[in-house]
């Protein structure tokens, strides 16, 4: 469903992603892990589009994207939703607008229609009753929350999560992460996790990226990479899981 | 040094360059009706309806103070019943567009450059583009189309204030005779005047809508990128409707008046 190819990106002297290849079937959850700065956020953007590579290609059901103008891209999104770390809510939208975005420019649906599924994605992420409320009156968390709703509302084929966990604490993150599994689940969406939280990692994923050096050092199931005697594969993810991280 | 400044020249060479395409993109999507009516209205509401006290207290206290210096130096003369057609003229032709202008740009320009440049640094420009939504169709077009309906709006109100205030003035306070000022005010300000006055203000609010945007759009990282960007959007709109006056009054003179 999603093949990326020799990908390349810089940003002035610093490369970013040097050669990135990788493959992800129709609903596979596949996790991509790696220190902080390594491109892991700019691959996922590439995955949509949002950015263009210098060098190498990005295909989403046999279409490749780096030729395309932004409004063919648009088309293409379609099928896709992401979930922004800081979950990019709309400011100046109240939380019912901001779940019913996407789903209004759908053609054929009715005012009650987008409400009924509005409260249906609230109820989801357990959120009823803030549709009233403004981004700025939620806490990190409703915030994330309300960003999955929003992302989920239209039934999208590709979820993308940026680091849905990041700056929560481990009640909020394991709720995230319930909510990722059932996404998966109740949609039968392929997702991509961008992720530092190891739970997240071994509950949601089917398959992880390790990215080093803007290239895919180590792949596998979670199982596989833990038992990797790897030492890079084996310092991240024993040091990481040594210091606690839920985030970040 | 020479490296520095073919470095500087080249940056602003593109940054020319992305702001026309922008600007190529916006009217596109103006013209293909991409974008949506209740964003235009809520545009309108806040870029027409709330720059009002702004532009009439502009408007108003510059007919006054017009009003006051010209029949300062025309009384020297003995022509002070010419005065309000220094004023009508003045202000329709040149100061009320141009004031106007300049007033909103301060306003509006400033206030779309950080809104968009806010969106752009906590990614909801990215996140309207997942969501299938061209940031252009969404975000610029009703700004511009807004403006653009806006600002001769607005000059016109403070054209009407400007020469009101300035006759307060001159009849009431100068003691200017009622009759001969409304008559001489009257012959010697053409329609066109006015006409003239109207096409600029539909030019600047172009103007300010998309220097707003473009350095909205593409402000740096951070806080300190979208201060920046304000400030530059001020600043060069600003200082853009000052040229570009000068030359729509030659051409538009010329166009209008064979000049």
């Amino acid at each position: 469903m999603i093949e990326v190819r020799q990908l390349e990106k810089a940003f002035g002297p610093q490369r970013v992603l040097d050669g990135v290849s990788f493959a992800i079937e129709s609903g596979e959850t596949v996790a991509v892990i790696g220190r902080s700065g390594c491109g892991k956020s700019v691959l996922l953007k590439h995955v949509i589009g949002l950015m263009r590579p210098d060098r190498g290609e990005v295909w989403v059901d046999g279409v490749d994207l780096a030729p395309l103008s932004e409004r063919r891209l648009l088309e293409v999104r379609r099928k896709f939703a992401m979930v922004f770390q800081s979950a990019a809510l709309f400011d100046s939208l109240t939380v019912a607008e901001n779940v019913a975005f996407g789903l209004r420019r759908q053609p054929g649906l009715t005012a009650a229609e987008v409400g009924r599924r509005v409260g249906e994605a609230l109820e989801l992420v357990a959120l009823q009753g803030t549709e009233a409320k403004k981004p700025a009156e939620l806490s990190g968390g409703m915030r994330k929350r309300v960003g999955i709703a929003r992302a989920i509302i239209y039934h999208p084929q590709v979820v993308l999560y940026d680091e849905p966990t990041a700056g929560l604490d481990p009640i909020v993150s394991g709720s995230i992460n319930r909510l990722i599994e059932t996404v998966g689940t109740h949609l039968h969406a392929t997702s991509v996790v961008v992720t530092h939280d190891m739970r997240s990692l071994e509950r949601t994923a089917s398959r992880v990226l390790f990215l080093e050096n803007g290239r895919i050092h180590a792949s596998g199931t979670p199982a596989s990479l833990w038992a990797s005697e790897e030492p890079l594969v084996r310092q991240f993810l024993h040091g990481m899981a040594e210091a606690g991280e839920g985030g970040a | 040094m020479v490296g520095r400044l073919q470095t500087w020249v080249r940056g602003q060479i593109e940054g020319l360059g992305a702001y026309a395409l922008l600007c190529v993109e916006t009217a596109v999507s103006l013209v293909s009706r991409r974008w949506e009516a209740a964003v235009l209205l809520q545009q309108i509401q806040f870029i027409g309806v709330k720059s009002q006290s702004v532009v009439l207290i502009t408007g108003a206290f510059t007919g006054m103070v017009l009003c006051a210096q010209t029949f300062f130096q025309f009384h020297k003369v003995k022509m002070d019943t010419a005065t309000l057609a220094v004023v009508s003229v003045s202000m329709g032709s040149e100061l009320g567009p141009v004031l106007t202008g300049l007033m909103v740009a301060g306003r509006v320009g400033a206030a779309m450059a950080a809104e968009l440049g806010s969106m752009r640094v906590t990614e909801q420009i990215d996140a309207l583009r997942t969501l299938a939504t061209h940031p252009v169709d969404y975000l610029l077009a009703p700004r511009l189309l807004a403006t653009v309906l806006a600002l001769p709006l607005l000059t016109a109100e403070a054209v009407t204030f400007g020469i009101g205030a300035g006759y307060g003035v001159g009849v009431g306070l100068l003691g200017i005779d009622p009759a001969y000022a409304w008559y001489n005010m009257l012959r010697y300000t053409d329609v066109e005047d006015m006409i003239i006055g109207l096409l600029k203000s539909v030019v600047f609010g172009a103007v300010v809508a998309t220097v707003g945007c473009y350095k909205g759009m593409t402000c740096g990282e951070g806080a300190e990128g979208v201060g920046r960007a304000t400030t530059e959007a001020v600043v060069t709109a600003s200082i853009t409707i000052l040229i570009s006056n000068f030359f729509l009054t030659l051409f538009l003179n010329r166009l209008i008046y064979g000049n």
